[in-house]
């Protein structure tokens, strides 16, 4: 009935997963509760959850990524403690559970994490700086981000029904093929991220869609804002590179479920395959998460030292070729598989030409810093840091590419302190830096400057201190993953890169605290004028936060920078409301509760597959259909905002902007 | 919104004539999606190169390709393929009787290949030469079977597209998806072209 499910899933003998599983349920339950006694559920299932709204969805993208990036974090701070302590001791891990925990850790960083965050930050700023009203398909994009959260829960549940995979981020075989891996941790893995892969791709499909068909008016390719240039880099690349995962994973999957023979050791089964295809997708994947924070760098860095961009065309090039360059590296995580030296040498070489048009952008923002007049806000902090931060880490990563090196390093800490140097110093910063850019923009309030700069100073230290012990240790041959090891001058570094793992907590502190604080007091950071950093695009000519439509009217776009110009121009003439235009109704799509339901039945036949509960499945795929057919029956798919509301909202914010003279936040 | 110039007379490249109609924007959605989907067949493609040769103790091609039963299904989804054309005329002219019965045509003959290659592959299970039996026939099995179940997929969509044009008619939504399906549809038949080539035509004569 109940396939391989049993009472014994349940870790009633494991008191760290135990408590972490109830104390997550705890919580939920505690967030629910108070929802209901609130009286908020018709809000929340109204304004949220069945919401189509890009901003929205973009909001709670960041959301997801924000709750999840506390799990990866405390895994974080385990596995710095358990290594901290166990030099010639069995530490308070035992290997089972210390596999499991930098397992999730690397699997909830990347696609639970660092995804949502950079997806929702382009879903909610792309289609405002394109001047569009919504993404080419806001039903399907509510669907992508209710699928992201469905594989987000089967990461989380897996702490309390089962186990979650011992085999590292990417489950190479055949250590988790059904020989080496009988539990169904690998099959947690393999569904929620096939779930969640679906809806990437999907968020994919749309953004790309968007940026290429729906620009405002005039906007041409070389008038967009180089946000979007590296939206639809990255976005080109989910395209083209996750179907490659699906199909990875699904072979891993007949091999687990059906006996196929694809990455076994025996009938012709070839492992080998299975890191070249899943590193087809995973190198893509990282330039995937750092593009997008490229492109908040380039707007952060523009806005706060007042100036265009540096070189625009040169950084639109740089974009695009580094989303070419980034499927022909793959080969370079696996230089030891021994394909020989002709091969290794040309993925070395390639390798390091990908860090050319990556320099190309960071003298790009020099130069943008360069006679600007800059203004120290937490988000251009973050960039700042992220420029040094990443320098160091792209050199790390050109010295990994020579493959002659590599055959030392492979594997070794020295490795781990690369990725973490380019993922924090580049993705994190980059979606933080995004956080409080755009904060303002989707609230109406900003967020506290001094708390927000107070914990990058914690990250940024942190950080450093963490991670060069790592560069440290692996030059001293530790490798990655170990649960205890016995020699001596490994442990003053694991315990300095532990105190930095502190000292990040802190950071992590100070962010919640800076939203709790800035919540409460929201009132006094009101932005009335809607361009609270005197900004450059288009989605700071819409009030903080924008109405559902984005725009009243479409916005004419007449060059790089528009709105920046427009707001010149109007200044100029000093007098911004001469003409009153005409307003029209909107048609806006209508709120759809499909997202959410398909999530709840890939979840349902998602728990079923890992278990073995076939007919649920069967129930799951049947709902899931159903759900499909109920929302192509439906009749009316728009609501039509009226021209006198859409009148409405629009002279309020012409008559704030008006008003208000620039200010920032303190 | 489809102004070629701006008010003063400046001449706008292409690129800059605001958003597309809804219709455009359906149909390059899809497109980009089917280009996904070409990817996904890519991979197993490749993993099939890699396999084809990893025969373990089992047959190779030559021995369990019926090439005439392939033939036979390559007819039945090229002539589905254009009775779907068919539809697509039929649809445009606003003509419901024709239309359902393009897409009766188009249905049945895939199910007609469906059939087919379930019995080729029930044919070479009960043989003992299931995907289990070496990395070759796994490979073998998940390509042809993922064309398969796309047609499956397709089969299903086909009957609510069909269902569709019978209780709402020819409303403008209901066209897009339709324009949808067919490119789904004709794209699956462009897969099973590289498949009949590279799996059947290629591995009879290895």
């Amino acid at each position: 009935m109940f396939g391989k499910l049993t009472w014994s899933a349940v870790p009633l003998d494991q008191p760290i997963p135990l408590a972490a599983s109830l104390l997550v349920a705890l919580v939920i339950c505690g967030v629910l509760l108070w929802v209901v006694l609130k009286g908020y559920v018709p809000y929340v299932w109204n304004e949220w959850i069945t919401s189509v709204d890009h901003k929205r969805i973009g909001v709670m993208y960041c959301v997801l990524a924000l709750v999840m990036l506390m799990r990866g974090f405390i895994d974080a701070l385990m596995m710095r403690s358990q290594q901290a302590l166990a030099f010639h001791a069995p530490g308070f891990l035992p290997p089972e559970h210390y596999d499991q925990i930098f397992s999730a850790h690397g699997t909830i960083m990347i696609f639970f994490v660092a995804m949502p965050f950079v997806i929702g930050l382009m879903n909610f700023a792309v289609p405002l700086q394109l001047g569009a009203r919504d993404v080419a398909f806001p039903t399907l994009n509510s669907v992508s981000f209710w699928l992201t959260a469905a594989g987000a829960f089967l990461v989380t549940l897996s702490l309390l029904i089962g186990e979650f995979a011992r085999t590292g981020w990417l489950p190479y075989p055949p250590l988790s093929e059904l020989a080496y891996s009988p539990g169904v941790g690998v099959d947690y893995y393999l569904v929620a991220l096939q779930i969640s892969g679906v809806g990437t791709l999907m968020a994919g499909i749309n953004l790309v869609t968007t940026i290429l068909k729906m620009r405002a008016p005039g906007m041409s390719y070389m008038r967009m804002p180089i946000f979007c240039w590296t939206a639809l880099a990255s976005n080109l690349l989910i395209v083209a590179a996750f179907p490659i995962l699906t199909a990875v994973l699904a072979m891993l999957m007949l091999d687990r479920y059906l006996g196929f023979h694809f990455f076994t050791n025996e009938a012709g089964g070839n492992p080998m395959m299975f890191m070249n295809l899943i590193w087809a997708w995973g190198h893509p994947e990282v330039y995937i998460l750092i593009l997008p924070a490229f492109g908040v760098f380039s707007e952060v860095v523009a806005t706060f030292c007042g100036k265009p961009l540096f070189g625009y065309r040169s950084m639109v090039a740089a974009t695009m070729a580094i989303c070419i360059i980034s499927f022909m590296v793959w080969l370079h995580h696996f230089f030891t598989m021994g394909a020989g030296g002709d091969v290794n040498a040309i993925f070395s070489i390639m390798s390091m030409i990908i860090a050319v048009p990556t320099g190309v952008k960071i003298f790009n923002w020099l130069f943008t810093m360069y006679g600007g007049r800059i203004r120290y806000s937490a988000s251009m902090l973050w960039a700042l840091g992220f420029m040094v931060t990443f320098v160091i880490g792209g050199m790390t990563g050109v010295l990994l590419a020579s493959a002659p090196a590599d055959f030392v390093l492979h594997n070794s800490l020295f490795l781990v302190a690369h990725f973490h140097n380019v993922i924090i110093g580049g993705v994190l910063f980059g979606a933080f830096a995004g956080y409080s850019y755009w904060f303002p923009k989707a609230f109406g309030f900003g967020l506290d400057e001094r708390l927000g700069k107070a914990a990058f100073w914690c990250w940024l230290i942190g950080f450093y201190v963490a991670f060069m012990p790592l560069y440290a240790a692996g030059l001293m041959g530790m490798t990655r993953r170990m649960q205890h090891y016995d020699r001596p001058e490994w442990q003053p570094l694991l315990l300095i890169a532990a105190a930095g793992a502190l000292v990040i907590l802190c950071g992590i502190g100070l962010q919640v605290a800076q939203l709790v604080v800035s919540i409460r007091t929201r009132d006094r950071r009101r932005d009335a004028s809607g361009d609270c950093w005197d900004a450059r695009t288009l989605e700071w000519s819409t009030p903080s936060p924008p109405p559902k439509f984005n725009f009243a009217l479409l916005p004419q776009v007449a060059g790089l920078d528009s709105y920046w110009d427009m707001k010149h121009a109007a200044r100029e003439s000093a007098q911004p409301d001469a003409i009153e235009p005409d307003y029209a109704a909107i048609e806006m799509p209508r709120n759809s509760p499909t997202g959410f339901i398909t999530a709840f039945f890939a979840t349902v036949t998602g728990f079923a597959v890992i278990w073995h509960i076939w007919w649920l499945v069967i129930l799951g795929l049947l709902g899931a259909y159903a759900t499909f057919v109920a929302f192509a029956w439906r009749d009316v798919s728009e609501t039509r905002v009226p021209a006198a509301e859409v009148a409405r909202i629009d002279r309020a914010n012409r008559k704030q902007r008006a008003q208000t003279p620039q200010r920032g936040f303190s | 919104m489809n102004s070629a110039a701006l008010p003063n007379g400046v001449k706008l490249p292409d690129s800059a004539h605001g958003p597309a109609s809804k219709r455009i924007i359906v149909g390059y959605g899809f497109w980009i999606f089917l280009l996904s989907d070409v990817i996904l067949f890519s991979s197993l493609f490749a993993a099939y190169a890699v396999l084809s040769t990893a025969v373990a103790d089992g047959p190779p091609g030559r021995q369990i390709f019926d090439l005439r039963n392939v033939a036979i299904e390559t007819g039945c989804l090229l002539a589905s393929s254009f009775a779907c054309g068919m539809a697509s005329l039929a649809v445009a002219q606003r003509n419901p009787k024709w239309t359902q019965i393009a897409l009766l045509v188009t249905g049945l003959l895939g199910c007609a290949f469906l059939a087919l290659e379930f019995r080729e592959f029930a044919g070479l299970i009960a043989r003992g030469d299931g995907p289990t039996r070496s990395a070759f026939l796994s490979s073998f099995f998940t390509l042809v079977g993922c064309h398969g179940l796309h047609v499956t997929a397709g089969l299903l969509w086909l009957g609510t597209m069909m269902a569709q044009f019978l209780a709402k008619g020819f409303r403008r939504d209901i066209r897009y998806r339709f324009l949808c399906f067919s490119l789904f549809w004709h794209a699956l038949d462009i897969i099973w072209v590289a498949i009949f080539s590279l799996v059947y035509l290629v591995g009879v004569t290895q």
